[in-house]
């Protein structure tokens, strides 16, 4: 993240899909993808603009640089001079800001929902007519040094999974970090940023979406404005990321940092995430997160580790299951003071087999699928979140209708699917185990 | 007698410059508590904001971290549940409460659907006065907070925070970290606990905010049974914490690339006539939006930062104005001279008018933008009833903002800015940074 830390040409005869929990959504002809989600309670919108386009997305050798970039669409235009939008934003009462993941780059403004014309025609203006000097590119660079220094290398926690994700992946770039190499990220240049600007910033390579206090009308007939005249780019190519091969052996590592007061034992998983159409592997792994780590008091791993044999001061599971490509699930392990991690690990490795052959107890299993439908009221009392869910699922390979389906499909999972899911994912052949110790701290055998 | 069930009630609509309308209705329940109210029928759930003021430096002498450790048991067993049991209720009503332990409060925030909101309700009146602090329990959650504690020690920031607290405030509770030490926490006893809450929950120091799909009868019925059974007082809140730091530098040597730095002095209390310039004067210097002078200076221009930013700290027992930024430790010595020079040229010289023009339509425009969503607003109505604000602050607050002129802004500026009282704690190793 940048600070901290992001009509009347639709296709068909002019209508939008069906509005379903107050959604809509059409494309202009340059083919922008555009999404309204209504909230009328404040007079309040967010304004989004995502990019099919993220750190997964690199050249080799340029780790880094979708991230950098994101940093300099702050800086001038052929209209504006540098810092002139977030001052604009900021004069007209708002904030804003945008953030970079593996899968997609997201600007976005949070403004009076009468100021939602002027948002729209500073981020087209973006999109289309950066200018950078090598002055910008060397300052910002060294912001960008500063936020890797304070998130990455001040933080041993961080530097731990950015070498468990290299060492999960084998020919992915999933194993490469979002902020870069240092090496690489000290390195990056004008033409570096300017290139992958060309190559990805176009509107038939993005989607606008607007959550709050509008109207489907207003949102087309201001997209149609501001972003309508901007031209697509012919030959905007498919991604095409490097694939995984087989995963034939288990890797194991151990990251020493005297930094580190609490050690842990952490083990991801190569998972599948949500695929179009397809969803309902990715939603039993929901389902065996929560099951196995959800909750300290009711989970598989809390309830054997943190209470019945306390050994641990923590014990979860995590799974993402919204990105482009394969993803992890993870098992991590806190010890307590007068456990050894390699007590900590075995014992997780009792916990999961046992649990393969128990199976799940069916009350649980009830009180989590309810958790799951409560979430989906809760979640509509922030609108921000809101269009974060769509703008990461559509930047990530799914549609509307996957993620309007998806809260059916959690609710149609079954136990037998979670466990089938279980079965398929803990093969050790491609897992990653990882224990974070301190100088001189446990020796792995 | 009939137990009487209808709250008083008065409703304000506060109209925002930007159209917008929220109604608050303030209610008494028979039993005494006062709430605020915003009722939100779109969606089936009501959030629901309690703060009990004092929260954590309620602690008694030699009892730090009793607060913090109380409130962390608080749903780890209660009434004829074990720690198990009562996360199973609370799952299945797919309720949420989170409990927080703070210098000055302690907050608890739950959510609640419509259609088991009763049940809910009785689940979290258990946890409020029917704790169990199972010693099992106790163990359990006392080793978390001792990981918490041991990762502390190496972590730059929380020795900073720890650094500047301790030469600020002394032995006063806000001169330490209000979870305690690893040797305080591990002297708690289950007695500890039960004075701490005997102490820190009761309901002389009670605020209450609802937002969401209630009515005010309804909610006014809730909180009588929420709150049934709790002590009417507690321990007496804490003196005043005197601000003793003066200004210069003080250096905490810690092996890592990028130094932190915590930097400050004495502020302004929100009473104070002057607040309002002060608040105006403080988002030129530092404030929120990215376009402050030291976002400026410190990042833009010369790339030593990657966020830097000062606010007015206003807690219950002091005041200062504080700020934050790393940097790598050979520029971290430039970044603190930038720093100092706007502290003097902003004491010298104040603000121009388009910086006044600018923070002031950024924070009347920013204002109504806040009231979004129910978890939103319960937070800022509970905030606004802590700070002694009134409903009807929320229409005449921007023109208070409004009001500060450039004179104003200029006198306060020269007032509260002392660059011979600033100070800073830097840890790491930053190149030629020395302490004095």
């Amino acid at each position: 993240m940048r600070f901290l830390l992001a009509a009347f040409f639709a296709i068909g005869l002019g209508a939008s899909a069906v509005a379903k929990d107050g959604v809509t959504d059409f494309t202009l002809d340059n083919g922008l993808q555009v999404v309204v989600i209504e909230d009328h309670r404040a007079p309040v919108v967010v304004h989004m603009l995502w990019y099919r386009a993220g750190a997964a997305d690199e050249e080799p050798g340029v780790s880094g640089i979708a991230h950098f970039l994101e940093h300099l669409l702050f800086k001038a235009t052929d209209n504006m001079e540098a810092g002139e939008l977030s001052r604009v934003v900021a004069e007209n009462g708002g904030s804003d800001n945008a953030f970079t993941s593996q899968d997609y780059t997201a600007y976005f403004q949070r403004v009076a929902a009468d100021r939602l014309g002027l948002m729209m025609q500073m981020e087209a203006d973006r999109m289309r007519n950066l200018r950078l000097t090598e002055d910008d590119i060397a300052t910002e660079r060294n912001v960008i040094l500063e936020e890797r220094a304070q998130r990455t290398d001040s933080n041993p926690s961080s530097l731990f999974h950015e070498q468990m994700n290299a060492a999960a992946f084998l020919n992915h770039p999933y194993g490469t970090p979002i902020i870069g190499w240092r090496h690489e990220a000290a390195q990056l240049s004008r033409a570096d940023a300017l290139a992958f600007y060309k190559r990805f910033y176009a509107p038939n390579n993005a989607i606008l979406i607007v959550a709050g206090d509008v109207t489907p009308d207003e949102v087309r007939t201001l997209a149609q404005e501001h972003y309508g005249p901007l031209k697509p780019t012919p030959d905007l190519t498919e991604r095409e990321r490097l694939t995984e091969p087989p995963h034939l052996a288990e890797r194991r590592l151990r990251f020493e940092d005297p930094r580190v007061s609490q050690p842990y034992v952490y083990r991801q998983y190569l998972a599948p995430e949500r695929d179009t159409g397809a969803q309902e592997q990715a939603a039993a792994l929901v389902y065996l997160a929560d099951i196995l780590g959800g909750n300290g008091a009711t989970s598989v791993l809390g309830r054997a580790l943190q209470f019945e044999n306390p050994i641990a001061v923590y014990a979860g599971a995590g799974y993402g299951s919204v990105m482009l490509d394969d993803t992890e699930f993870s098992l991590v392990v806190y010890p307590t003071p007068d456990t050894t991690l390699a007590e900590a690990e075995a014992a997780l490795d009792r916990e999961i087999a046992k649990f393969l052959e128990t199976g799940i107890d069916p009350e649980q299993f009830e009180r989590i699928k309810f958790q799951i439908r409560a979430d989906q009221i809760y979640a509509q009392d922030n609108a921000m979140a809101r269009a974060q869910r769509y703008g990461r699922a559509l930047t990530s390979g799914l549609t509307i209708e996957d993620v309007q389906a998806w809260p059916d499909v959690l609710q149609a999972v079954t136990r037998e699917q979670v466990m089938e899911a279980a079965r398929d994912l803990f093969d050790d052949r491609r897992s990653v185990t990882g224990w974070l110790v301190p100088e001189g701290g446990e020796e792995m055998k | 007698m009939m137990r009487l069930i209808y709250a008083f009630v008065t409703l304000l609509i506060v109209t925002f410059p930007a159209r917008a309308e929220i109604a608050i209705q303030e209610i008494t329940t028979p039993a005494g508590i006062n709430a605020w109210l915003v009722e939100e029928h779109s969606l089936p759930f009501t959030a629901l904001e309690i703060r009990f003021r004092g929260g954590t430096s309620l602690d008694r002498p030699g009892k730090r971290g009793a607060v913090n450790l109380m409130v962390g048991l608080l749903e780890e067993g209660a009434g004829d549940m074990d720690a198990r049991a009562f996360s199973e209720a609370r799952e299945s009503l797919a309720a949420s409460f989170g409990f927080g332990a703070y210098d000055d409060a302690i907050t608890i925030s739950a959510q609640f659907l419509t259609e088991n909101r009763d049940a809910a309700v009785a689940l979290l009146h258990t946890a409020l006065t029917q704790p169990r602090f199972d010693d099992t329990a106790i163990e359990r959650v006392r080793a978390q907070v001792m990981s918490h504690l041991s990762s502390r020690v190496t972590d730059p920031n929380a020795i900073a925070g720890n650094t500047w607290d301790k030469m600020a405030f002394g032995d006063h509770p806000y001169g330490s970290y209000r979870s305690g030490t690893s040797d305080s926490v591990a002297a708690l006893t289950r007695d500890d606990l039960m004075a701490a809450m005997a102490d820190a929950i009761a309901l002389d120091r009670i605020y209450v905010s609802a937002v969401g799909d209630i009515t005010a009868d309804e909610l006014s019925e809730l909180l009588d049974q929420l709150f049934d059974g709790l002590p009417a007082t507690g321990a007496p809140m804490p003196p005043r914490a005197d601000f003793a730091l003066d200004g210069g530098t003080t250096v905490v040597p810690f092996d890592t690339p990028q130094s932190v730095a915590m930097f400050g002095q004495a502020g302004i209390d929100r009473e104070d006539p002057d607040f309002f310039a002060a608040f105006v004067v403080n988002e030129v210097l530092g404030g929120r939006s990215s376009n402050s002078r030291l976002m400026k200076e410190v990042r833009e221009k010369r790339g030593l930062t990657y966020g830097i930013g000062t606010y007015l700290a206003d807690p219950d027992l002091s005041e200062t104005i504080m700020g934050h930024f790393s940097s790598q430790n050979d520029t971290m010595g430039q970044a603190i001279d930038v720093v100092r020079a706007e502290w003097e040229k902003i004491a010298e010289d104040g603000i121009t008018q388009a910086e006044l023009t600018a923070a002031q339509t950024y924070l009347t425009g920013s204002y109504p933008l806040r009231f979004d969503g129910n978890a939103n607003i319960a937070n800022i109505m509970v905030s606004m009833q802590m700070e002694g604000l009134a409903v009807d602050y929320i229409a005449t607050r921007n023109d208070q903002v409004m009001a500060v002129t450039l004179e104003d802004a200029k006198r306060v500026a020269s007032r509260l800015y002392d660059p011979d009282a600033l100070h800073f704690v830097i840890v790491g190793q930053p190149e030629g940074v020395v302490s004095n």
